[in-house]
């Protein structure tokens, strides 16, 4: 549904964003793609080339099926977008606002009144659609711009950090709307909040520094971040074979030990993602030592984020 | 098409709601009908408003650039740039639509001032002929100083320096380069005059509607119309 090849964005001399590639298909990732990355990463950027706003310096990007910059009206009647802090025309009224953006997308009289009953029955608008967008709460213009966003059923929907600004209730809310939508729209977030894509999202594409770093589902993304996990564990055995022992075993790469006292606390580092518990630990009964601890040090996907977004604010 | 009529609905209606345009239409009512009382509508003058549209063009420098200064600056200040270009509509649409929004309340503008010639009609009769082209004269001006407006306001998001902007290249072309076309001689006379506005004007106010200049203030109009889209596109693209 969205291919994205090599985009690169530049301002001037500074890349925005730099060589980005990703492939998001429903069977692969499901319907709800978080883009997660910290300040100034470079979503906002992307996903201004991804609804046709802002064209690409190089690359190519393929949504929907059409192509963002060549076939970018085609594009556009098929997308929603609510870009950060939903700007809005404060002088409208709901209803006056979500008829005006119907008509930009060619629905006929009928079709708006029943599409601006539906989205405004999904965002729980009912009481203000007769209400002037510039009275409206910061949280309450937020569900009008996702109106606008879904009124003409669109097969993609972009959210540019959707829940920033709102309070803890709205934010349960809207995280609760996304989740349903997706069962309909493929739904395109991005957020600075790893645990809000981490609830919500079946695939996430972390960036920083205009850079992909790592991708895929939950699952996946926790698999690639600890690829690079120790495994700790405390023998006891005969000094100095233990170690030579253990290097002998399939997959282990650098190995470190510490003595304690009669134990030996090895720190074991595994080649690629070889899981090499059990090897250990058939070496360990088979060589007849004693094994009083083994577990395995997992960098968590928190730990990762964290790092990425000091690493960002350093440059 | 069906674009243009949806943005210029919404940019009409959205003039109303704004106290500005408010302000402007009382500028241009009251001026004009100071103007109107103390120049035209004269006991023994003649049956006509000759004197009020000579005025007239300069209170349009005045009160136009007002009217057309939020047009897009407040599009790009409010971010709704973002979610106006990622709907379906080309920028020449937009362009267009925010231009004829305008253009139709200046014309609504405009029509308050037909009680004047309606009141001079009371005491003698009214050369129609001369009212008519009167009018055609001031909405082919209108017109060319909307787009002018607008296409300042495409360049900036901030309305004062639209609105100035607009007020400063107005004021040459329309006063200044009048005022210069009195003072010299020769070729720079007659390149002052092509450039004048109030030169091209002048016939339209003497009862004549020239090819010549309904060409010049049509093409100028789109001239700068497609200076406007074509400074969206670049502000996109950088």
């Amino acid at each position: 549904m969205i291919t994205v090849r090599n985009l690169t964005k530049r301002y001037g001399p500074v890349p925005a964003i730099a060589d980005i590639s990703f492939d998001i298909a429903t069977e692969q990732t499901g319907n709800i793609i978080g883009f997660l990355g910290p300040n100034g990463a470079g979503k906002s950027t992307t996903i201004r080339i991804l609804t046709c706003f802002q064209p690409a310096t190089s690359g190519s990007a393929v949504v929907a099926g059409f192509d963002v910059f060549r076939e970018s009206v085609k594009v556009r009647r098929q997308i929603g977008y609510l870009p950060e802090n939903a700007p809005l025309y404060p002088e409208m009224r709901v209803r006056e606002y979500l008829n005006f953006r119907g008509k930009l997308h060619r629905m006929s009289p009928v079709d708006r009144t029943k599409a601006i009953d539906r989205v405004t029955e999904r965002c729980w608008l009912g009481e203000f659609v007769d209400r002037p967008i510039g009275q409206l709460s910061k949280g309450m213009r937020q569900r009008v711009g996702l109106a606008d966003a879904l009124l003409h059923d669109p097969k993609v929907v972009f959210l540019d950090e959707p829940t920033i600004g709102l309070d803890p209730n709205q934010i349960r809310e809207t995280r609760k709307l996304i989740r349903e939508l997706g069962e309909q729209h493929i739904i395109f977030l991005s957020s600075h909040i790893l645990h809000e894509v981490e609830q919500i999202c079946t695939h996430t594409i972390i960036i920083a520094g205009g850079r992909v770093l790592a991708q895929g589902s939950p699952g996946e993304l926790q698999e690639q971040i600890s690829a690079g996990s120790k495994l700790i564990a405390e023998i006891k055995g005969p000094t100095g074979e233990i170690e030579s022992a253990i290097r002998k075993i399939d997959g282990v790469g650098s190995v470190q030990t510490d003595s304690l006292g009669e134990w030996q606390r090895l720190s074991i580092d595994a080649n690629g993602r070889a899981d090499i518990r059990e090897a250990v630990f058939n070496l360990i009964s088979k060589k007849g030592w004693s094994l009083r601890e083994m577990r395995r040090e997992v960098a968590s996907l928190e730990d990762f984020f964290i790092k990425i977004t000091a690493e960002q604010k350093q440059r | 098409m069906r674009n243009i009529i949806t943005l210029t609905g919404r940019e009409l209606s959205s003039q109303f709601y704004s106290p500005i345009a408010y302000i402007v239409i009382a500028v241009f009512l009251v001026v004009s009908g100071i103007f109107f009382a103390t120049t035209t509508f004269l006991a023994g003058g003649p049956s006509n408003c000759r004197p009020l549209f000579q005025l007239l063009p300069i209170v349009m420098v005045f009160v136009l650039p007002m009217l057309t200064m939020r047009l897009m600056s407040e599009e790009f200040r409010n971010g709704t740039i973002e979610t106006l270009m990622t709907a379906p509509v080309r920028d020449i649409e937009v362009i267009v639509g925010k231009f004829l929004g305008s253009f139709i309340f200046f014309l609504l503008m405009l029509a308050a001032t037909l009680v004047y010639p309606f009141l001079v009609s009371f005491y003698g009769p009214l050369d129609i002929g001369l009212t008519f082209t009167s009018y055609v004269g001031l909405i082919l001006l209108g017109a060319l100083y909307i787009a002018v407006g607008l296409f300042f306001s495409t360049c900036t998001r901030n309305q004062v320096i639209a609105v100035l902007c607009s007020f400063v290249l107005l004021a040459i072309v329309t006063l200044l380069a009048d005022f210069l076309v009195r003072q010299i001689e020769g070729t720079p006379r007659v390149v002052m005059q092509q450039v004048s506005l109030l030169s091209h004007y002048h016939d339209f106010a003497r009862g004549l509607i020239d090819t010549n200049h309904t060409v010049f203030f049509l093409s100028s109009t789109g001239l700068f119309l497609f200076l406007a889209v074509k400074v969206l596109e670049f502000r996109r693209w950088r």
